[in-house]
C-alpha cells in the first residue's frame, strides 16, 4: 500500500508541537522546582531514618514498612506561583504526551502499520512512553517536583530524534513484518521509558543521599543541599525507584523472551549472541543485580542505585551504539 | 587438625561460597562482562568473512586475540567455565532453599511479638470480648486468603507464601533454560543449502552446502523429510528513500514428510519457516541462476544449466562462473548477472534494482585448461584462468546468442530463474527452553509482586472489665499498601469483636 505523504507530514508537526510544548513545560517545572520545597525537611528525613533504623533492629524481623507518609505528599511544589508553575508544567506535559501519541498515530496511518520500525520512530514511541508513565503515576501522587528531570530527557530524546534519527515513512522490511514486532518492540519500549523514570528517580536518591549523609554527621548540607530541600528524602527515592524497577524486571524478561521467539521465527534461532541480544542480556543481569543488591544488607541505598543507573546506561548502549556503530542481524535503525 | 579434616572443612568451606548468593551474582556479572567483547569483535559462528577481513587488517593485534578467543567467544573455555561455575552455584544454592521452604510452606505462623503498638502499621479499641469471636475472626481472615493459628485470646496470621515459591520457581527455572541450551545445542544440527526453481533437497548430510551437527549429534536422528522448490518470488519498494528495499519475499515448496508421503504445497516465508518432523526450514536469502547453453564448434551442446550466481549488493548485482570441461580445448566463463543492467565509467556493470526489470549478462569467455584435473578441490565460484586466454567480452540479453570466434561454438543466455537459500535446524532443547522461560516469568512475576505479610489479633484485658483489641501487622518486603490492607483486617475483627465506647456499661 501507499505511504500516505500528507499524514507522515502531519505526524512531523506533532514532534515540533510536542517540542514546542515541552520547552514550556521546561521552563515552569524549572520555576516549580526553584520555589517549591520538601514537606519534611532534611534534618527531620535523618532523624526519621535513624529512629527507622532503630526500629528495625528492635524489630528483629526484615524490612518493616514505615509509617502512611509514604503514600502523602513528598514534596510540595511550593506556594502561589510555584505551585501555578507547577500545575502549567503538568499541564503542559499531558498535553505534550497527547502531541507524541498524535505524532505516532499519523506516523502508523500513513504507512498502514505500527509506527515502531526504525530508529526515528522507536524514539518517538520511547519518548512518549516516558511521557504516559509520567502523567499516569501523577495521577496518584503530586510527582510536580520529578517533571523537569523527565521533560529534559524526553526533550533531548525527541530533538535527537527529528534531527539525526529522521527516517521518511515507508512500508517495513520483510523480517521486521511480524505480529512479534507489536509484542516484543511495545514491551521493550515501556520497559525503556520506564526504566529512564527509574533511572532519573536513582539519580536524585544519589543527589539526597549524599546530601542527607552530610547533614545526619553533622557537617553543612554542601553545594547540593538548596537542591536536596526541593526533592523527596532519600529513602522515598529509593522505594520508588525500586518499586518501578522490580514492577517492570518481569515485563523486560518477558520483552527479551519475545525477542527470542521471534529471532527464532525470523532467523533460524532463538539466541545467538547477535550484539543486540548480548546487551539485552548484559542489561537484564545488571537489573537483576540490581533486585540482589537491594536485599543484600551493604548493598543496599547508594551502590543498588548505581547499579540501576549502569543498567539503564546498558540500555542506552544498545539503543545507541549498537543501532548506530555496531552491525549486526537487528539493522533496522533505518539510517544505513 | 588431620589432614583429612581440614580438606573436608576445606571443600566445606569452598562449596559454601561458591552457593553462596553473593558468589552467583559475581559470577552473573563475569557473564556479562564476558559476554561484551562478543559484541564488539566480529564472531566466527555468525559473521566468518568479518573474522577473516579483522586478521587480514591487523596482523599484529590479530593473532593475539584469536589465541584468547576474542572470534568465538561464546565458543571459549572461559566462558563456558564461568557459564559452569554459575550453573553449580546456582544448584548448590537453590536446591537447598527449596527444602527450606517446602518446610515452611507446611508450618505455622509465628507468634506476636511482645508489643504490637510498634508495628508500622497498628489499631486498637475497647470491646467486650469472649473466646469464640476469636475463632470467628480466624475463620474470616483465612477466608481472605491468610494462613492463621489461634490461641485463647489472639491470632497470628501470614500471607504471601507465593512468593518465595515464585522466587524459587524462578531461580529453578534458570537452571532449566541453561540446561535446554545446552543440550539443544549439543544434540541439534543446523546447516544451509541452496535450492534453484526446480530443483529439490532431501534432509541427508550430503544435501546441504554447509553443515554443523553438535557435538551429540547422531545421524540415525535426521528425519527423512524432503522438498522442492516450485516458485520463489520477491517484492520490492519502488521510488522514494528506500528505492529497492525488499518488502516481501516466499519459497512455494513441495515438502514430503518422508519418501513414501504425499506431498503437500507450503509457503516459506521470512518469520514463516516450514515446522516438520522437529526442524525447522527458514527462507534466508536468494539470488539468481542465468541459464545458459554452451554448443562447441560443431553444434554439440556441451554445457545447458541454469548456474547459481551470488548477490555482490543490495540491488543483485550477481556473479558467478561456468565451466565446460567437455571441450577441447576447455572452456570458462566469468560472467555478471544484472538483473537491471546499467553501465558507467566507475561502476562498470551493475544493477540498478533488485527485480529483473532488464535482465542482461556481461560475459568474459577463457579457453584453454580450467585446471580441474589437478586432483585440487575448485570452487565453483572461481574460474582459474592461469592457464587460459580471454577470447571475447560479450553482453546479452535473454534469448541472445554470442557466436564464439573463429568457429568455436556458441553461448546463449536462456533466460534466468532465482534461487533461495535455506538454513535447516534441528534444536530438541528449544522448546524445553521457552517452556522454562515461561516458567521463569510466572516466577519472577510471584517473587516481586506477591506481598508477604503477617498480622497479628491479641486481646488482653484490661481492670474496667473491658478488653483491648489490638490489630497490627508487618510486610516482610516492599509492597504497598500495608496500612490498608491492615486496616482492613482490622474492620473485619470489630464486626465480630464490636467496640465499645468507655462508660458503656
Ligand atoms: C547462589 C545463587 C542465588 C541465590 C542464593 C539467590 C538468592 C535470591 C534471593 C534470596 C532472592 C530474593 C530477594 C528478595 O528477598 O527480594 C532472589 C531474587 C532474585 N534472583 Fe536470585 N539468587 C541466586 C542466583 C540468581 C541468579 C543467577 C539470577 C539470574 C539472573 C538471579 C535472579 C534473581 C532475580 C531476578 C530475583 C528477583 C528479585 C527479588 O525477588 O527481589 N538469582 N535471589
Amino acid at each position: 500500500m501507499a505511504i500516505n505523504e500528507s499524514l507522515a507530514q502531519a505526524s512531523n508537526i506533532m514532534v515540533y508541537g510536542a517540542m514546542t510544548t515541552l520547552t514550556g513545560a521546561m521552563g515552569a517545572f524549572a520555576i516549580a522546582l526553584a520555589k517549591g520545597r520538601r514537606i519534611e525537611s532534611i534534618e527531620e528525613s535523618v532523624a526519621r531514618s535513624e529512629s527507622g533504623s532503630h526500629q528495625a533492629r528492635m524489630g528483629a524481623t526484615a524490612t518493616l514498612e514505615r509509617p502512611a507518609v509514604s503514600t502523602a505528599v513528598v514534596s510540595d511544589a511550593g506556594r502561589g506561583e510555584g505551585r501555578r508553575a507547577g500545575n502549567i508544567g503538568m499541564s503542559l506535559t499531558w498535553l505534550s504526551m497527547i502531541f507524541a501519541g498524535a505524532a505516532l498515530a499519523f506516523r502508523g496511518f500513513s504507512a498502514h502499520r505500527l509506527p515502531w520500525g526504525n530508529m526515528y520512530e522507536f524514539s518517538i514511541a520511547a519518548g512518549f512512553g516516558v511521557l504516559l508513565a509520567y502523567c499516569v503515576l501523577s495521577l496518584k501522587r503530586d510527582l510536580r517536583w520529578l517533571g523537569l528531570f523527565i521533560v529534559i530527557p524526553v526533550l533531548l530524546d525527541l530533538g535527537l530524534a527529528i534531527t539525526v534519527l529522521y527516517t521518511e515513512s515507508a512500508q517495513l522490511v520483510p523480517a521486521l513484518n511480524s505480529y512479534w514486532l507489536a509484542i516484543h518492540v511495545t514491551a521493550a519500549i515501556v520497559c525503556m521509558g520506564s526504566f529512564a523514570v527509574g533511572a532519573a528517580l536513582s539519580a536524585l536518591y544519589l543527589v539526597a543521599e549524599h546530601v542527607e549523609k552530610r547533614v545526619a554527621a553533622g557537617q553543612e548540607p554542601g553545594r547540593l543541599g538548596a537542591f536536596a530541600e526541593r526533592i523527596p528524602a532519600s529513602d522515598r527515592l529509593d522505594l520508588m525507584a525500586y518499586r518501578i524497577h522490580a514492577f517492570m524486571f518481569p515485563l523486560w524478561t518477558f520483552a527479551v523472551i519475545a525477542g527470542s521467539i521471534w529471532a527464532e521465527a525470523a532467523w533460524g534461532r532463538y539466541w545467538g549472541w547477535d550484539p543486540k541480544e548480548t546487551w539485552a542480556f548484559i542489561t537484564w543481569v545488571i537489573y537483576a543485580a540490581y533486585l540482589h543488591a537491594r536485599a543484600t544488607a551493604g548493598w543496599r541505598g547508594r551502590k543498588a542505585a548505581i547499579v540501576a543507573l549502569a543498567g539503564f546506561a546498558a540500555i542506552m548502549f544498545n539503543y545507541f551504539i549498537v543501532n548506530m556503530y555496531v552491525s549486526g542481524l537487528h539493522s533496522y535503525s533505518g539510517l544505513n | 587438625m588431620g589432614f583429612m579434616t581440614r580438606v573436608i572443612a576445606y571443600l566445606r568451606w569452598a562449596w559454601r561460597s561458591l552457593t553462596s548468593m553473593r558468589t552467583a551474582l559475581f559470577l552473573l556479572f563475569l557473564l556479562a562482562i564476558a559476554s561484551v567483547p562478543g559484541s564488539l569483535f566480529p564472531q566466527r559462528g555468525t559473521t566468518p568473512l568479518k573474522v577473516n577481513q579483522y586478521l587480514r587488517d591487523h596482523p599484529q593485534s590479530g593473532p593475539f586475540l584469536d589465541k584468547i578467543h576474542m572470534f568465538d567467544v561464546f565458543a571459549s573455555p572461559w566462558f563456558g567455565a564461568i557459564y559452569l561455575l554459575l550453573f553449580v552455584s546456582l544448584t548448590g544454592c537453590v536446591l537447598p532453599r527449596t527444602l527450606v521452604h517446602w518446610k515452611e510452606l507446611r508450618s505455622e505462623p509465628p507468634s506476636a511479638p511482645r508489643n504490637l503498638s510498634r508495628l508500622t502499621a497498628h489499631e486498637s479499641w475497647n470491646s467486650q470480648a469472649n473466646a469464640t469471636a476469636v475463632a470467628d475472626v480466624a475463620k474470616a481472615w483465612k477466608d481472605r486468603g491468610w494462613r492463621v493459628r489461634t490461641g485463647d485470646s489472639w491470632v497470628a496470621a501470614e500471607r504471601g507464601y507465593a512468593r518465595e515459591t515464585g522466587n524459587l520457581l524462578f531461580h529453578l527455572a534458570l537452571l532449566f533454560v541453561l540446561l535446554a541450551v545446552g543440550s539443544g545445542s549439543a544434540l541439534g544440527t543446523k546447516g544451509t543449502v541452496i535450492v534453484r526453481e526446480g530443483s529439490g533437497f532431501a534432509n541427508n548430510i550430503t544435501q546441504y552446502d554447509t553443515f554443523t551437527p553438535g557435538r551429540a549429534f547422531n545421524t540415525s536422528t535426521m528425519a527423512p523429510f524432503s522438498f522442492q522448490l516450485k516458485n520463489f518470488f520477491a517484492s520490492y519498494q519502488l521510488g522514494g528513500m528506500q528505492n529497492g528495499a525488499p518488502r516481501e519475499f516466499h519459497a512455494d515448496v513441495l515438502v514430503k514428510n518422508n519418501p513414501d508421503s504425499t506431498a503437500r504445497k507450503v509457503r516459506i516465508a521470512v518469520n514463516e519457516p516450514l515446522r516438520i518432523e522437529g526442524s525447522s526450514v527458514y527462507l534466508v536469502g536468494h539470488g539468481y541462476s542465468p541459464k545458459i547453453t554452451i554448443k562447441d564448434g560443431k553444434g554439440n551442446v556441451v554445457w545447458q544449466d541454469a548456474a547459481i550466481f551470488l548477490p555482490q549488493d543490495g540491488n543483485f548485482t550477481s556473479t558467478g562462473v561456468v565451466k565446460a570441461p567437455d571441450t577441447v580445448p576447455q572452456l570458462g566463463i566469468q560472467a555478471f548477472f544484472l538483473p537491471t543492467a546499467a553501465v558507467d565509467m566507475t561502476q562498470g556493470p551493475h544493477s540498478t534494482f533488485p527485480a529483473p526489470t532488464d535482465p542482461m549478462v556481461f560475459m568474459s569467455v577463457w579457453s584453454g585448461d580450467l585446471g580441474l584435473d589437478s586432483g585440487v578441490p575448485q570452487s565453483v565460484f572461481r574460474l582459474d584462468t592461469t592457464k587460459m586466454k580471454k577470447i571475447g567480452l560479450e553482453r546479452l540479453k535473454p534469448g541472445q546468442t554470442y557466436k564464439l570466434p573463429d568457429g568455436q561454438g556458441s553461448i546463449t543466455f536462456d533466460g534466468y530463474k532465482e534461487w533461495a537459500s535455506f538454513s535447516i535446524t534441528h534444536d530438541p532443547g528449544k522448546g524445553w527452553a521457552l517452556g522454562a522461560g515461561m516458567l521463569a516469568i510466572l516466577g519472577l512475576t510471584l517473587s516481586l509482586l506477591v506481598p508477604r505479610r503477617r498480622a497479628w489479633l491479641r486481646i488482653t484485658e484490661s481492670e474496667n472489665g473491658t478488653s483491648l483489641v489490638e490489630v497490627a501487622g508487618l510486610s516482610k518486603t516492599e509492597a504497598p499498601g500495608l496500612v490498608a490492607e491492615i486496616s482492613s483486617l482490622a474492620s473485619t475483627a470489630r464486626t465480630y469483636i464490636p467496640e465499645v465506647l468507655h462508660g458503656d456499661q
